[in-house]
């Protein structure tokens, strides 16, 4: 059984990939997951808020300790080494780089274009392998277009692509009036890749506080349907690799995606609950189901159930029908 | 080529003392601190000492134990020293006599400090080096900031030589904190100096199983006598010892001393015989004399014990008439001080023994001066030259005071130059102690001190006060070694920068303007509007000496660049760009240069944002054209109101305006004793926003009075027919509730003119605009539109009358909050964690209170001069105060606690004795007083009144006695109050011995686990993986539960509590502890701005410390276990957040993750840990049955 893909331009032993996760926080976690069977690793992200507010502390430490006091003109103590978020990253990259065999992707997530050039070059010389970058942009400005957004992703691209000469995936949202049409611009702009879809974490009210307050839930195998589609729809269309993300959970989730035409599929929520093991498990039910199955590589199921590929039928499915269907067919409660 | 380094007094000496030692046992007091802080990071960084091992640095819980420990590494033949002051040096006195009695080598650094006598003070005198004159160490003194590093490695090869120990000493803060271009010592050269052959006889002396020897035997009057003499040898070759090291050094490094070094005249008649920093100021002195014609000439007494009189003798001019001895020290009652008495019998003696060179007896006269860094001047020093020339020479005379009780002062003449003055450029900033203003001066003086030719010295004076502090930095640059070792003074400064636009009415910066000065002012004002802002007589300044005149807005450059509201990176460029100490071009990139070596390693952005900030700097830095003619409409107002009592206007104010200086003896109360309610008159305005309250939003629940650190926000409960006068935007609102009287009003009112802008009131409002959640019923707005406003509101709000007390519901938050108080507007940092709780206390019972005040924070803010906010009331009642030392606290409390239960009980024999004559009846009710409440003192308060009707009545010798004891028969609150500093360490082993005495006090610790007060050294108090100084890779061991050992007691009323986390439980335990006639101690939780965070988050700090099970609230409460129920309550529930989220959000734990994060993982997990099983503990111990235990039968015998 040949489970061998390409992702990126990297020549991957299998299709399953960890995600940007704290698992990678880790060099014996990150070694047990290549234990696993990961074929390449995704690193957690280098986000840019955490850079900013890396910054922001480091200023803190170095400036609001001047009291003014003939007792006291300075209080906590600053030890010479202190070495910032970025600094931390790319050492652990180098870590992971030395104590593992497969690819290291390192993750970039940030929304305005200043200092992706810095650190993408630094990540690069590090020993990525190569780079994802994740634009986690909210587009809350009324006067800000569609094709703003838009455009803002592309410039960051090839901003970056003109420095460094790792490829680069683009981790997007689904919440692009077209994606396929930004895929291809992305393809344009110099991506080897596109990972579908990034999760925005949404925020929440507490009723007892009457405030605002940030919520973290993992994800399910239900929301890895999203991705399907797109992954379907784009497959056969463009040229740059397709990772599929979100939701994946099971071999089940993992082969779906394949069919729909992606080249690698992420794993993340179900590590973080199960935890490393989880992927050796995924792998083995991915290999039984092949076994039984009419294919005799991954390069032969994939996209076999693309929108492309598939017949009339499940091509439509892809499309909107399925929506009036679903919908017709949800019978709710009793009494709702 | 020799190395120039720029650094001070204590990094000079530190360096040494960490190179050349392998054991350095610490404890932190000002201004000593430092030094023990460098040793303490070099050896974090593993820096290691000469020997190629990096010095083990051990904090301790006082002075006494740092010298008890270093008495057992030297016993054990370790290299050891240690670093102290003052009251610190006083704690090491016993140790110091047993180490130099058994003749161990070691070196003990000095920055010399006054001793706390009327008052405590951190500046400097010699009173503390003076004081351990009989311990047998040997004492060897540097003058400047080169000196005590010379001095420092001399000290440390000599006494390795001699086997005396060495007390090597310098002045505070003049030379431990003033920052100096100095030639640094290279290795090499300590290497030669010491040698590794006398490091091996110590080490061979060490005790040593292996070869055993006794010491530290117990003598009889047989031989203990001889046993003192038999050291004698060593002491009397010890100077020409020294003299030999200071002579190998002199050949290393070029530098030559003596033990007694003479500069001027060779035929000088007048000589001054001084040592310490004042030397420096005495040599640039005799100088410029001798430059004039004096004969005069300077002594600088360099090893002071033992004490050389020979090498004194041959190092005077045979010329020499008249002498005058200078010691910065007093002693009360002696007929002169040390130094000077040691001078005249070494001249006497040898004339009377006929081996003087002097062909007659020179007249000697001694004198004090610079006690408690008083300036000493050359205007003062040629004032003791030209006192040497009159006919009858003052003895005895003080200079630098003017003393009109006993007329001991010189007169001097303030506007006298040396001319080595004049060569200096000099320069003034005036900044906040939080606007960086003194940081980036010291980055100037290195800038210049390693770029150019140009020496430099800085020196840096801070008010007391801790929010809003004024510093004031006076830097010199020179061609020439600067030895002017006092401040800037008038017509001098060549530059004066005035950071803040407030000092503008506050200070006469101008006076010390020289001719043709720069003067950068940060404002706002732009340069067509700034001069109108100036008030006249700076305007006249300027016209007058011809100033140039330059205005940048500084915080608005600083937002725009990045730099938040830090202003002092672009204060410091527009001082390169115009004052002219280097070509401009040159200028800008050697801060450019500073700013990137500096921040480089922490982030390129931090550099890129004060490149930023030093380009916008100069391009929005004008010179305002100055007008030839005054045009402003005001002067500098009056410091404080009309209304001040008199001792407030001619003495608290000229201390507030900084002219304390010309304060004559006289004006100075003789015992120490000072006016309370004195802070009420300072009217700082130091907020840029104060809290404005929508009485249509309050719900009255009292929370913001008690939260507020500064007292400035109050609530008053009134008639509305009181308020028919108020001024039209006094506001008010009707309050129901059956704590207050039907029909009544409320009142919260902001003292807008003390306020420090902390914004906690507002955080603490539970209210919400329901329309506009983000809107409370109190908000910030900007404080100077507001100012004149609410000064006539709370003037207003002041006149109404107190509610009375014996009406208010002293458990309910909202009616407490009514209750005045008597601690108010103190100068503690702006959201201080600490201050609420003392306030409080002073709302309940401070009618009634005595207070002993440990050394720390809190007597700083509650007893630093000029004012203090302990204050009183209608009645003139209020809280006594007084503040003994740092470790004797709680035995000082006590002994309060003593006296006055004597005295009730003596008056009570009194009465007795005198019931026939006082009535009976009254002596009945004034004996069987249930003083148990406000009622019930407020009527024993109105029996005393009538006992004193009747006393001058009866003549009797026991009536004189009672009227003097009447007052005790009313119950008295004695309040025992310190830090974790004082309660958990130094102050401890008294603090046990009060718990165990049974005795009626009322302990409070605020603790904020670090030595605050000194800059935020751990402490016995500080948590595990807390960053701290002395912990900077985080306190590896856990937090003393002090709760748990005065619990054991069991007889001991134990809370622990939170304001900010459990106001009502707080609230309770202060009302139970100070019930319980027995000891009760409240261990208060204190966030504070040594925790590195922004206090805005005091209150969010004090719940996460809580709900982690970091801080769990409880109250003991020995009269429950009466009532067979357990003492313990449990007021806090099982931990319910992670303690990972308690500690990743204060900078005191979370830097911890950069500078040492696996350390960090490794201290969470096992807090995390201990907070759980803590809490268990708590609870299960929370959960014993009290119930009476069934009578236990005796067992049946067996059969």
């Amino acid at each position: 059984m040949n489970l061998r893909t390409r992702y990126l331009g990297l020549e991957l032993k299998n299709p399953l990939v960890p995600s940007a996760s704290p698992l990678s926080r880790s060099l014996d976690t990150a070694k047990r997951l290549e234990d696993a069977g990961a074929a390449a690793l995704v690193m957690y992200s280098l986000f840019e808020e955490e850079l900013q507010h890396d910054h922001d502390v480091m200023d803190s430490y170095l400036h609001n300790q001047s009291l003014g006091h003939a007792e006291a003109t300075s209080f906590l103590p600053m030890h010479g080494d202190m070495p910032s978020k970025q600094d931390r990253y790319l050492e652990q990259l180098q870590r992971l780089k030395q104590t593992l065999g497969i690819p290291v992707i390192a993750s970039l997530n940030g929304v305005t274009p200043g200092g992706w050039i810095e650190h993408g070059k630094a990540l690069q010389q590090a020993g990525a392998d190569a780079l994802e970058l994740n634009v986690y942009y909210i587009a809350g400005d009324v006067n800000v277009s569609g094709a703003d957004v838009e455009q803002r992703y592309v410039d960051v691209l090839q901003e970056l692509r003109h420095h460094v000469t790792v490829p680069i995936a683009m981790k997007l949202s689904s919440q692009f009036s077209s994606v396929a049409n930004m895929v291809g611009r992305l393809e344009q702009a110099g991506a080897a890749g596109v990972s579908m879809f990034n999760r925005f974490y949404q925020p929440d009210i507490d009723l007892d506080s009457l405030r605002v307050a940030p919520q973290l839930h993992l994800s399910s195998s239900a929301e890895s349907l999203l991705a399907m589609r797109w992954i379907a729809i784009l497959f056969g269309r463009v040229k740059l690799t397709l990772a599929a993300t979100g939701g994946v959970h099971t071999h089940s989730d993992a082969l779906k995606m394949l069919l729909a035409g992606a080249d690698v599929v992420h794993l993340c929520s179900t590590l973080l609950l199960h935890g490393p093991q989880r992927l050796k498990q995924i792998l083995h039910g991915m290999k039984d189901w092949l076994d039984d199955s009419p294919y005799e590589s991954i390069d032969q199921l994939k996209g076999v159930l693309s929108q492309r590929h598939a017949g009339n039928a499940s091509a439509s499915a892809y499309a909107r029908a399925n929506y009036l269907q679903l919908l017709d067919s949800y019978l709710p409660s009793v009494g709702v | 080529m020799h190395r120039m380094v720029t650094i001070d007094g204590n990094e000079a000496a530190a360096t040494i003392a960490h190179l050349t030692n392998e054991v350095i046992a610490i404890y932190p007091i000002t201004p000593a601190s430092p030094m023990g802080e460098h040793a303490d990071e070099w050896s974090a960084q593993g820096r290691k000492n000469l020997w190629g091992t990096v010095p083990s640095v051990i904090e301790m819980q006082s002075e006494g134990g740092a010298a008890g420990a270093l008495h057992g590494a030297l016993q054990a033949g370790a290299l050891c020293t240690t670093f102290t002051a003052s009251q610190g040096l006083l704690l090491m006195i016993p140790n110091m006599y047993k180490i130099a009695g058994e003749l161990t080598p070691m070196v003990l650094h000095v920055a010399a400090r006054s001793l706390a006598a009327q008052a405590l003070s951190i500046f400097c005198d010699h009173s503390d080096v003076m004081a351990t004159r009989g311990t047998g160490f040997a004492m060897l003194c540097s003058n400047s900031v080169q000196e005590a590093m010379d001095m420092a490695l001399i000290a440390q090869a000599a006494t390795l030589q001699t086997r005396v120990p060495i007390l090597h000493f310098f002045d505070g803060f003049r030379t431990s904190h003033e920052v100096a271009k100095i030639e640094s010592i290279d290795r090499s050269v300590v290497r030669a100096m010491i040698s590794d052959e006398l490091v091996q006889a110590h080490r061979a002396r060490a005790l040593n199983p292996e070869h055993p020897v006794l010491r530290g035997s117990s003598q009889n009057p047989d031989v203990y006598f001889q046993g003192r003499e038999s050291v004698n040898p060593w002491y009397q070759e010890m100077p020409v010892t020294v003299q030999s090291v200071m002579n190998r050094f002199a050949e290393l490094t070029g530098r030559h001393y003596h033990l007694f070094d003479y500069v001027g005249a060779a035929d000088a008649e007048r000589v001054i015989v001084l040592m310490g920093s004042g030397a420096e100021a005495a040599h640039e002195t005799v100088e410029h004399l001798q430059a004039h014609g004096e004969k005069v000439g300077l002594l600088k007494v360099r090893l002071y014990r033992p004490f050389d009189p020979t090498a004194l003798l041959a190092a005077l001019p045979a010329t020499v008439r008249r002498i005058a001895v200078l010691d910065r020290t007093k002693e009360p009652g002696a007929d002169g001080e040390p130094l000077y008495k040691d001078v005249l019998t070494a001249v006497a003696q040898s004339y009377a023994a006929g081996q003087s060179h002097f062909t007659e007896l020179p007249r000697i006269i001694g004198g004090r001066y610079g006690l408690s860094s008083k300036e000493f001047t050359p205007g003062m020093i040629k004032a003791v030259y030209d006192e040497l020339t009159r006919e009858q020479p003052k003895n005895g005379f003080t200079i630098g005071i003017h003393d009109d009780v006993t007329h001991t002062s010189l007169e001097w003449d303030p506007q006298f130059r040396a001319d080595a003055t004049l060569a200096t450029n000099c320069a003034l900033f005036y900044g906040l102690g939080s606007d960086g203003t003194v940081s980036a001066n010291k980055n100037t003086i290195k800038i210049i001190g390693e770029s150019t030719d140009m020496y430099a010295q800085g020196y840096f004076v801070y008010d007391s006060k801790k929010a809003g502090a004024v510093t004031v930095s006076h830097l010199r640059f020179g061609k020439q070694p600067i030895r002017s070792s006092y401040l800037i003074g008038d017509d001098e400064a060549q530059f004066i920068g005035c950071h803040q636009t407030v000092f503008l009415e506050r200070y006469d910066m101008l006076d010390k303007a020289a001719l043709g000065a720069v003067f950068l002012l940060n404002s706002g004002a732009g340069p067509d509007e700034v001069w109108n802002t100036l008030p006249r007589r700076m305007q006249q300044q300027i016209i007058d000496k011809n100033i140039r005149f330059f205005v940048i807005d500084a915080y608005t450059v600083a937002q725009d660049s990045g730099m938040q509201r830090r202003i002092n990176t672009i204060m410091q460029t527009c001082h390169f760009a115009i004052s002219g100490l280097l070509p401009r071009d040159e200028a800008i990139k050697a801060i450019k240069q500073a700013a990137e070596k500096t921040y480089g390693k922490k982030g390129a952005k931090i550099v890129e944002l004060n490149f930023r900030a030093i380009d916008a700097a100069l391009a929005n830095l004008h010179e305002v054209p100055v007008p030839g003619k005054v045009t402003s409409v005001f002067d500098r107002p009056p410091v404080v109101a009309a209304n001040a009592p008199q001792f407030v206007q001619d003495i608290t104010a000229v201390m507030m305006a900084g002219n304390g200086d010309a304060l004559p003896v006289s004006a100075i109360p003789a015992d120490g004793t000072w006016p309370t309610g004195t802070t009420r008159w300072e009217k700082r305005n130091i907020a840029l926003e104060i809290p404005v309250w929508d009485e249509n939003l309050c719900i009255a629940c009292g929370k913001c009075p008690f939260v507020c650190p500064h007292t400035s926000i109050r609530s008053k409960l009134f008639d509305p027919a009181q308020a028919s006068d108020a001024p039209p935007t006094f506001k008010h609102m009707a309050v129901k509730g059956k704590e207050f009287p039907e029909g009544a009003h409320i009142v919260y009112q902001v003292a807008a003119e003390d306020c420090t802008g902390c914004g906690l009131c507002v955080d603490i409002c539970p209210v919400k605009d329901k329309d506009n959640p983000g809107r409370r019923a109190l908000n910030m707005a900007p404080q100077a539109p507001l100012r004149e406003q609410e000064r006539v509101n709370f003037d207003y709000f002041l006149a109404l009358p107190e509610f009375d007390r014996r009406e208010v519901r002293n458990t309910v938050m909202k009616s407490a909050m009514l209750l005045q108080p008597l601690f108010e507007f103190s100068s503690a940092c702006s959201g201080c964690g600490e201050t609420p709780y003392l306030r409080l206390a002073s709302q309940l019972f401070g009618d009634r209170m005595l207070i002993a005040n440990a050394t720390g924070c809190s007597s700083i803010y509650g007893g630093n001069l000029p004012t203090t906010p302990w204050a009183q009331d209608a009645h003139g009642r209020g809280p006594a105060w007084n503040n003994s030392l740092f470790e004797d606290n709680a035995e000082f409390g006590l002994g309060l606690r003593v006296a006055i239960d004597k005295q009730q009980e003596y008056a009570a024999e009194l009465l007795k004795a005198l019931a026939s004559h006082i009535g009976e009846d009254l002596v009945a009710a004034l004996l069987g007083a249930v003083q148990e409440d406000e009622a019930g003192i407020h009527e024993q308060r109105e029996r005393v009144a009538a006992l004193r009707e009747r006393l001058p009545k009866i003549d009797r010798p026991e009536a004189r006695q009672l009227e003097a004891l009447a007052d005790s028969l009313v119950q008295k609150s004695v309040w025992i109050v310190g830090g974790d500093g004082w309660a958990y360490d130094i102050g401890f082993g008294g603090l046990d011995h009060v718990l165990a005495s049974g005795r009626n006090v009322n302990i409070l610790v605020l603790d904020t686990e670090v030595y605050s007060n000194t800059g935020g050294q751990t402490s016995k108090a500080t948590p595990r993986g807390a960053v701290a100084k002395f912990s900077a890779g985080g306190k590896p061991t856990p937090k003393k539960d002090l709760a748990m050992i005065a619990m054991a007691y069991g007889n001991v009323y134990v809370a622990q509590v939170a304001y900010g986390a459990k106001d009502v439980q707080t609230l309770k335990a202060f009302m139970e502890a100070e019930s319980w006639p027995g000891v009760s101690i409240i261990i208060a939780y204190s966030p504070c701005t040594a925790w590195g965070t922004d206090m805005i988050n005091n209150h969010a700090m004090q719940d996460r410390a809580v709900r982690s099970g970091h801080w769990p609230l409880f109250r003991y409460d020995p009269r429950r276990a009466a009532q067979q129920e357990n003492p313990l309550q449990l007021d806090s529930k099982e931990p319910s957040i992670a303690y990972r989220e308690f500690v990743s959000q204060e900078t005191r734990f979370n830097m911890l993750w950069r500078s040492h994060p696996e350390a960090a993982e490794k201290f969470l997990g096992e807090a995390q840990k201990h907070a759980l099983s803590n809490f268990q503990h708590y609870r299960q111990l929370a959960e014993l049955s009290y119930a009476k235990p069934e009578e236990v039968k005796p067992a049946k015998a067996k059969e």
